[in-house]
């Protein structure tokens, strides 16, 4: 099989973005009523107080804020990832940092709206941000939220940046191609791209400045959405280890995410040929590597808690481990370790595309119980026996959890209509070298051919 | 020396009558939640009877515990508030400003006792519990955040009275709703900066304890344990 040529590559990677099948629209219909529903649900809670949720005294938090530690959880999937194969130069990333990075910005945007229609009085939000108001006080600065409130925004801002530095190359070139008010749009976006060599020049250094700076945000992202538990007295919340765990989780869930979405670009835009198994299989390495560090932390977590036998933490600790929440406890142990360990580490299944998938479902899923696990059994057993509580979710919790997952869908597939999912000019500076001189090519270790990169479209 | 309000419990003396219940609902404006939010774990009571069993059948023995806010010096629900809708006062009182609460209840979760309550829904009082309503408390709306506050009405109704007398406040004054239904006297409360108040008194009992002291909020209730308790 022979490479691609620049022209194949335009004309495979712009499809998406300059013609529209029925089938889109199919899609956004349905996501967009889905989301709609959701929208509605929303309404409704605030019309009539959030009483209509499943929230009680004392499960304060239940599905709202697992819903937005999920949601940050995936956003880690991008930038972190593709930051860091970015600065590793690894060569297989060329055609995986543009699916993840916009999953960071959609699922942070999706996150980030869960602590504001969480609230018992959500108009009022903006109490959150320091100006100088009537009110005369500022948010107080030693509470988690407001660390929250901070982190996140840096995150988003950060994220935005990350995405949108490399898509200026593509937008100059999608400019060039359309006419009408869409070349007005992609003029404005490309922001007066030429690809002269002092932009070009200009372009990687704030690419390669952007992928350092925004390692230690996002790392500092789940660590303060961490500590929102570690920092209250309640038992098994008031962890150390819940940091670096958060973290761990978060990377987990979200290249889980990065995979599905991925098999999913991969099917419904035919870039079988871009996307190849050995991106599946480097990603899924990925995953089998988060895989056992998650199950270190848990059992880390759950050995020193046991050990410890403190009473209040015991009467949580049970209630996961054979109480009323062990089936979703060990559902979790199922779908995060038990399901997806063989799958990634037997080579048999990683290298096909739909092992890591499954393996990559699974996680979520067991991700996104791993959250609802942390916080609704410790806050329905906290340490007066005569509190105890239980949870049930109601219609409106599960209308929004789905109408959520529908909106990062919705938005996905609008983004690949606007601009190419997969980097353009990337891939070409992957296939010829020469053409624009990478700062990292010298370091660039010599792979064997298939390995190289995406460009490569052998079907080995 | 400024003031430090608290109380004390004495379990020898609490019968589980409820009475304090049923006075602090009547003195703070509390809304009933009736009988469906009620079992969906929403009541609101700023005081509560907590009933344990102790032992084992036929040998048991009833134990109750009279449970409200604290007032914890090292309160863990007021450093988690982002908008200081908890804060605390001069006179050692946690405070909860309706006004500026926007409902994120962390308080709520950081709370160890669980003695803060929150508005589901609007309030309503079926009638003609609306004509019982007291004009010195303020209600609260939907998505806030509320609790005890040890009668601040009427701190402040004695605290105006003493001074526009020109006096210092006396012990015994005035006391919490609760305090004053209480018909075996379990509840006292009081100066405990004024060593001679009743309260403070109590307080240096060698039979006191701090609830979940072991979590260092320095709780402003002391309860005195009954004499046979082993707990």
């Amino acid at each position: 099989m022979s490479e691609k040529t620049i022209a194949q590559i335009n004309d495979d990677l712009l499809r998406p973005v300059l013609r529209t099948s029925a089938r889109f629209w199919i899609a956004v219909l349905v996501l967009g009523a889905v989301v709609a529903a959701a929208a509605g649900a929303v309404s409704y809670q605030m019309w009539n107080g959030i009483g209509v949720w499943g929230i009680n005294r004392p499960v304060f938090w239940a599905f709202d804020i697992t819903n937005f530690v999920f949601w940050i959880g995936i956003s880690h999937a991008g930038t972190l990832i593709s930051a860091i194969l970015r600065l590793a130069n690894a060569p297989w990333r060329r055609p995986v940092t543009r699916c993840a990075e916009v999953i960071t910005v959609f699922a942070l945007m999706i996150g980030g709206m869960f602590p504001i229609i969480h609230l018992g009085r959500p108009w009022l939000f903006f109490w959150m941000v320091p100006y100088p108001s009537e009110r005369g006080i500022w948010p107080q600065f030693r509470s988690p939220l407001a660390w929250d409130f901070f982190a996140i925004n840096t995150y988003l801002t950060g994220s935005l940046i990350f995405l949108f530095y490399p898509i200026i190359p593509d937008f100059a070139l999608v400019r060039d191609k359309v006419t009408g008010w869409r070349k007005k749009l992609y003029t404005v976006l490309s922001l007066g791209w030429r690809g002269t060599p002092r932009q070009w020049h200009r372009l990687e250094s704030a690419m390669h400045i952007m992928a350092i700076v925004i390692i230690p945000v996002a790392v500092s992202v789940h660590t303060i959405v961490s500590w929102d538990f570690a920092m209250a007295p309640v038992p098994m919340w008031h962890s150390t280890i819940f940091g670096p765990y958060f973290v761990a989780g978060a990377i987990f869930s979200g290249i889980a995410g990065l995979i599905i979405a991925m098999a999913f670009l991969r099917k419904v835009l035919r870039l079988e040929e871009y996307l190849q198994p050995a991106h599946f299989d480097s990603l899924g390495k990925l995953l089998l590597m988060m895989c056992l560090v998650w199950v270190y932390f848990v059992f880390a977590e759950r050995l020193t808690v046991w050990y410890g036998n403190e009473s209040a933490e015991m009467a949580v600790f049970w209630t996961t481990q054979r109480g009323p929440f062990a089936p979703l406890f060990w559902t979790m142990v199922i779908c995060n370790f038990v399901i997806p360990f063989p799958l990634l580490a037997i080579k048999r299944f990683r290298t096909t595309i739909t092992g890591v998938v499954i393996a990559s479902w699974t996680v979520v899923i067991g991700m996104w119980l791993e959250r609802f696990l942390i916080i609704v059994p410790s806050l329905s057993h906290k340490y007066l026996p005569y509190t105890y509580g239980s949870y049930r979710p109601t219609w409106v919790e599960i209308t929004i959890l789905v109408g959520a997952n529908a909106a990062m869908g919705l938005l996905y597939i609008l983004f690949s209509k606007f601009v190419p999912i997969i980097s353009i000019w990337e891939l070409k500076v992957g296939a010829h070298k020469p053409v624009v001189v990478h700062k990292q090519v010298s370091v660039v270790r010599t792979l064997p051919a298939v390995a190289d990169d995406g460009l490569r479209t052998t079907d080995t | 020396m400024a003031i430090k309000w608290g109380m004390v419990i004495d379990l020898d003396r609490c019968t589980g009558c409820e009475a304090c219940v049923v006075a602090c609902r009547a003195e703070n404006n509390i809304p009933t939640a009736g009988a469906d939010q009620a079992a969906r774990e929403r009541a609101i009571h700023w005081i509560r009877v907590e009933r344990y069993w102790e032992g084992e059948f036929p040998d048991v023995r009833l134990r109750f515990r009279p449970v409200l806010c604290q007032q914890c010096e090292a309160a863990p629900c007021e450093a988690v508030c982002p908008t200081y809708a908890s804060h605390h006062t001069s006179e050692g009182l946690n405070a909860q400003i309706y006004n500026r609460c926007i409902g994120t209840r962390y308080c709520g979760n950081a709370c160890p006792y669980t003695v803060r309550f929150f508005n589901f829904y609007n309030p309503v009082w079926e009638k003609p519990f609306h004509l019982q309503l007291n004009p010195d408390v303020s209600i609260r709306e939907v998505g806030v955040m509320e609790k005890c506050t040890f009668c601040i009405q009427r701190i402040q109704a004695a605290e105006i009275q003493a001074e526009a007398e020109n006096r210092e406040l006396k012990d015994g004054e005035f006391t919490t709703a609760c305090a004053q239904s209480c018909p075996p006297k379990a509840l006292v409360f009081g100066d405990l900066n004024d060593p001679a108040s009743e309260a403070a008194r109590l307080s240096r009992s060698n039979r006191g304890t701090k609830l979940l002291g072991e979590l260092g909020t320095k709780p402003a209730v002391t309860y005195l344990e009954p004499e046979s308790w082993e707990g």
